[in-house]
């Protein structure tokens, strides 16, 4: 599939995120594919993805449903194996619980009765993966100081003493990111994070991720079915799609012509008056998202 | 039990003078009580603690369940001559072992874990038909016996509640992290398979124990309740946890005294306690939302006592 593995392409970061010392920029890619290839029980989901992430990068992975987005997420964090070519990250073979990996999985909402703290929530992106309990009070009490500093850098300060599952869908979201950036992650994946949030939320949470990775650095990899909501603040999108990866900036990958050499099917993506982007002609798509393909091209 | 005892000639039953002190002396001068209590006090801490999490990874049907395939291990130890305590051991660990094994696909197969249980439950009683002798060991089992507990089994049941409190403090943090977010928890390199196992052992050895208290049919009254009822009123999870083992052990030591100076069982004191602290918590939680709810409705002497609203420090 068409990649863009230049770096020079990919170090270009338009909001001229600050480099943080502890930024592996200087280190090369942070995710780095070669023909790689996802799937499970032996079969293929998709095949011949060939791309490279660049630290501080913003890159959105778009497609249908069950084409194989959150595959690659799992990948990255070492709990599926490629089913073809190598993945490295970090420059190594992906390990589970690689602590500078922040992930916030696609979710329903919390149980709303759930009466857990929202701040205890978030402490265990602290120490929840560790064994025993923490017992002296110097270390709870820098817990809660981390805990407040996350919380309020995703604007959530005030929820801290709340119950988490009483909280809104946006206000849960927020949480579940504060609880991956309270371990200072570089690289932070997004599994639909905009998923089952009303307009404004949607816009509000890509612009916190936005600005927070303005802040600190990091590389953003989120996965959305909707690109709009995202399309101000993404470098590069990936389009998942009938077994194939496309990656580049939205305006080379969003077009009629490469989203329909990508779904081998008559697609037209549209522009609205305030740069919207529809992809429309995916009616038989999404009706058989399975349907047998030969071998991609 | 005291009851019976009367029933059989002992004529200690003199009811509480309401001097507590004395009272309590009363009831701590005979053995069999030192021993309920040493044993109850045990198994309440660990049913509470364990309940907690149990209420938190919402398996309280597998704990239901593992209590009455458990019976099946204490009407086959009956058969065999052994202590029934031991088959419940036995038996339920087993069963916690296969259901922690299969863990995320058994999740939601509440039909398969309930035929399991039904046969289990046939299974038990076949046993006790087959059994010739007096099968009041495992109506006991049932139902519960701590007024007939001995010294060694007290020993036992303290024992087990030690290894059982340092194995939970030793996966405390993995265990709630993967109880609240198991996603995220498997990402941080958790092994949430292995730590959900080792809850479920954990568990049977609880219900174990619980079950000389409650009985296998009463268990939830001990194992469930306090961590609901925790779960209610503290939002931090180790306030929670004191809280649900205070209150099973309260729940305990209430029943334990009610059954001596009454003829009922110390099982229906337990599960009656259970239960009424249960409905207390949540009236209270339903009567401060009420009070809540008046003192925000507009009017000119109400709305000054409506809960100060969160200074709206959201930058979006």
């Amino acid at each position: 599939m068409r990649g863009t593995a230049e770096p020079a392409a990919t170090a270009a970061v338009p909001c001229g995120a600050p480099e943080l010392p502890g930024n592996r920029a200087a280190a090369g890619p942070v995710i780095e594919a070669t023909a790689l290839a996802s799937g499970y029980h032996g079969r293929t989901v998709w095949s011949g993805a060939d791309f490279s992430i660049a630290a501080g990068e913003f890159l959105t992975v778009l497609g249908p449903n069950g084409a194989g987005k959150s595959t690659l997420l799992r990948m990255v964090l070492g709990l599926l194996r490629p089913a073809h070519g190598t993945l490295r990250v970090f420059g190594g073979p992906p390990r589970r619980g690689n602590p500078a990996i922040g992930y916030v999985p696609q979710r329903r909402t919390l149980d709303s009765d759930l009466g857990v703290r929202a701040a205890d929530l978030v402490g265990l992106g602290v120490d929840g993966h560790r064994w025993g309990m923490s017992v002296t009070p110097r270390k709870r009490r820098e817990k809660a100081e981390e805990v407040s500093r996350a919380l309020a850098s995703v604007g959530a300060a005030h929820l801290g003493g709340r119950a988490a599952g009483r909280l809104s869908g946006g206000e849960q979201q927020r949480l579940q990111l504060a609880q991956a950036l309270v371990a200072r992650p570089q690289l932070l994946l997004l599994d639909e994070p905009l998923a089952s949030l009303d307009l404004r939320s949607q816009q509000e949470v890509s612009q916190l991720v936005a600005d927070l990775r303005a802040e600190y650095g990091f590389t953003v990899v989120l996965v959305t079915h909707d690109i709009n909501p995202v399309l101000g603040v993404t470098d590069r999108v990936m389009y998942v799609a009938g077994g194939g990866v496309s990656v580049g900036p939205p305006e080379e990958v969003i077009t009629s012509a490469s989203l329909s050499r990508l779904y081998q099917a008559e697609v037209e993506v549209l522009t609205d008056s305030r740069g919207r982007v529809f992809v429309v002609g995916l009616e038989a798509e999404t009706a058989h998202p399975h349907s047998p393909r030969g071998p991609r091209p | 039990m005291t009851g019976a005892l009367a029933s059989q000639g002992y004529g200690f039953l003199s009811g509480p003078s309401w001097n507590l002190l004395a009272d309590a002396q009363n009831m701590l001068s005979f053995a069999f009580m030192r021993n309920a209590f040493a044993a109850g006090t045990a198994s309440a801490v660990v049913a509470g603690l364990i309940g907690y999490f149990v209420v938190l990874r919402a398996s309280s049907f597998a704990a239901h369940a593992i209590s009455h395939i458990g019976f099946a291990g204490a009407a086959g130890a009956v058969l065999l001559g052994v202590n029934p305590v031991l088959g419940v051991g036995v038996l339920s660990l087993a069963a916690s072992v296969g259901m922690g094994v299969l863990g995320r696909r058994l999740r939601g197969r509440d039909v398969v874990i309930g035929l399991v249980m039904a046969f289990s439950l046939g299974l038990g009683y076949l046993f006790i038909s087959l059994y010739t002798g007096n099968a009041t060991n495992a109506y006991a089992v049932l139902f519960g016996q701590i007024f007939g507990i001995t010294t060694g089994a007290v020993q036992i049941t303290v024992l087990t509640s030690v290894v059982v409190l340092a194995l939970l403090a030793a996966i405390y943090r993995p265990l709630l992290f993967a109880s609240l977010d198991e996603e995220v928890a498997e990402a941080r390199g958790i092994r949430v398979g292995a730590v959900g196992l080792g809850f479920m052992m954990l568990l049977a050895l609880a219900v174990t124990e619980a079950v000389q208290v409650s009985g296998v049919l009463l268990i939830f009254a001990l194992l469930v309740a306090p961590g609901a009822i925790a779960g209610r009123v503290f939002r931090r999870p180790a306030a929670a946890l004191a809280l649900s083992a205070a209150v099973a052990v309260l729940i305990t030591w209430a029943s334990l005294t009610l059954a001596f100076y009454t003829p009922y069982p110390v099982s229906f004191y337990v599960t009656s306690l259970a239960f009424a602290a249960y409905l207390g918590v949540r009236a209270a939680g339903r009567g401060a939302w009420l009070g809540r709810r008046l003192a925000a409705l507009p009017g000119p002497r109400r709305g000054t006592a409506s809960e100060p609203r969160p200074a709206a420090t959201v930058r979006l």
